[in-house]
């Protein structure tokens, strides 16, 4: 039971590490400002589907790791994710029954809210960064919703993963 | 949402969700204050980037690939050529080198003369610039060498053309390091023509520094090279960093407007090196690379 709920788990846990790998790997100057928030998108998609299991808890130990990695405030990431995942635990149940445009603009001030949380950390702590820093990955990240969604349920129905 | 009391058992109602989120912004704020306050939390941070390591590792292997297939299909002319080039260049280097010896040599006499300390070589070791993005929020760059090599926080990177930044963070075997042109970066330098000491702070531009403490009248002129002055303790004293760009002299305000150019190239280094400098290491015993 126990192993059977653990190997269920790891495609999720996989999508995460790749979704981490994809935030660190370098992208060439122009369209680096425009690098979607891959970790807020699958925290979305996952606490949409499975809010039981994937909720505020793993969204902010993704965030901590997610600081470490980039250097940045320690649990400035982890804040704001753990409020992503919150909201789309409320909303949830309406979520799934949207289409898909209307899923993906919904994503969008989600991710709106997560950046301006990022940002007014930023502020309280005194570090400046354009504001396309801010939009860019808001920007790409709604864009590429419906992308990240098509795959990650694809994802899901092979591997029966989640819960 | 309904929101009645006992109904757990429904889809969609996670049992004390609210309170877990509050919970959780209460350790991030937490965390924050003390990240930001002192480095409390430096073993933490450690021990999570000892288990990202992996990762970056992972992330940065196609582009070591690339560059290896690169190296590795050079052909033989282009090899040849690039032999050639580095053999007169090693002929310039090493006839300035016999100079510099005996330059090193008088002035260590000189010293002796005036009874000052002798400066003592510093100590350097070349690390890799691994192809992995940090933090979006300032100009920084992952090295692939840490603590178990040797490295420290505060500890300063140059290059072949002079200084690139500072670690700031040393991890176990990765390290990040922020470059002199970050918003937050100052670094004490002086004009090499007649030791006019002043500050450099970066602007958010890899390619402009900018000087904002120069009084209109100092003695500071477009081409002019800056080289640190060692004064902060971080970085030792007499490397090259930017060279003076435009000096504009404003009588209506205290200060002149004076730009620089990095005389490192901060956009394209593949590798730096650190320096351990005589201080920091124990005094005599000091090896050259």
């Amino acid at each position: 039971m126990n192993r059977d709920r653990a190997s269920r788990r790891l495609p999720v846990i996989m999508s995460f590490v790749f979704g981490l790998m994809l935030t660190i790997m370098p992208l060439p100057q122009t369209i680096e400002p425009f690098r979607p928030d891959w970790l807020a998108l699958l925290v979305i998609f996952w606490t949409m589907q499975l809010p039981r299991t994937w909720s505020v808890g793993s969204a902010w130990i993704v965030g901590i790791v997610l600081d470490v990695s980039q250097g940045t405030l320690l649990g400035q990431h982890a804040l704001a994710l753990c409020c992503v995942a919150f909201v789309t635990v409320r909303i949830h149940l309406l979520m799934r029954v949207f289409p898909l445009p209307q899923l993906t603009a919904s994503v969008f001030p989600i991710l709106a809210t997560y950046q301006f949380l990022l940002f007014w950390i930023n502020g309280v702590a005194g570090i400046n960064a354009p504001a396309v820093t801010y939009w860019g990955p808001v920007i790409s990240g709604t864009l590429l919703w419906p992308v990240v969604m098509i795959f990650l349920s694809g994802l899901r129905y092979r591997t029966r993963s989640g819960a | 949402m309904v929101a009645s009391r006992d109904n757990s058992n429904t889809p969609g109602r996670i049992p004390a969700l609210g309170l877990r989120v509050l919970g959780l912004i209460f350790i991030s704020i937490l965390l924050m204050y003390f990240d930001n306050r002192d480095n409390h939390l430096d073993t933490v941070r450690k021990g999570i980037g000892a288990a990202v390591y992996p990762l970056r590792v992972v992330v940065d292997a196609p582009v070591r690939f690339w560059r290896w297939l690169g190296d590795s299909t050079t052909s033989r002319s282009d090899l040849e050529q690039e032999l050639g080039r580095l053999n007169a260049e090693r002929l310039v280097t090493s006839a300035r080198l016999q100079k510099l010896n005996a330059l090193e040599a008088e002035n260590a006499r000189l010293r002796e003369l005036l009874d000052a300390r002798a400066q003592v070589r510093d100590r350097a070791r070349v690390a890799e610039i691994m192809s992995v993005d940090a933090n979006p929020y300032s100009h920084s760059l992952v090295i692939d060498v840490g603590t178990q090599d040797g490295v420290f926080d505060g500890q300063a990177l140059i290059d072949a053309d002079g200084v690139v930044g500072q670690v700031i963070e040393a991890g176990l075997m990765t390290s990040q390091a922020m470059l002199i042109s970050d918003t937050d970066h100052a670094l004490p330098v002086e004009v090499n023509r007649n030791g006019l000491r002043t500050i450099v702070v970066g602007t958010g531009r890899i390619d402009q520094l900018q000087l904002p403490f120069v009084v209109n009248n100092a003695d500071i002129r477009v081409g002019d090279l800056l080289v640190t002055s060692g004064l902060g303790g971080t970085f030792p004293a007499g490397y090259p960093v930017a060279i003076v760009e435009t000096v504009t002299r404003l009588p209506h305000e205290p200060y002149a407007e004076v730009t620089a150019t990095p005389a490192a190239s901060l956009g394209q280094v593949r590798e730096v090196m650190l320096i351990f400098s005589a201080s920091e290491s124990d005094s005599g015993a000091t090896v050259d690379e």
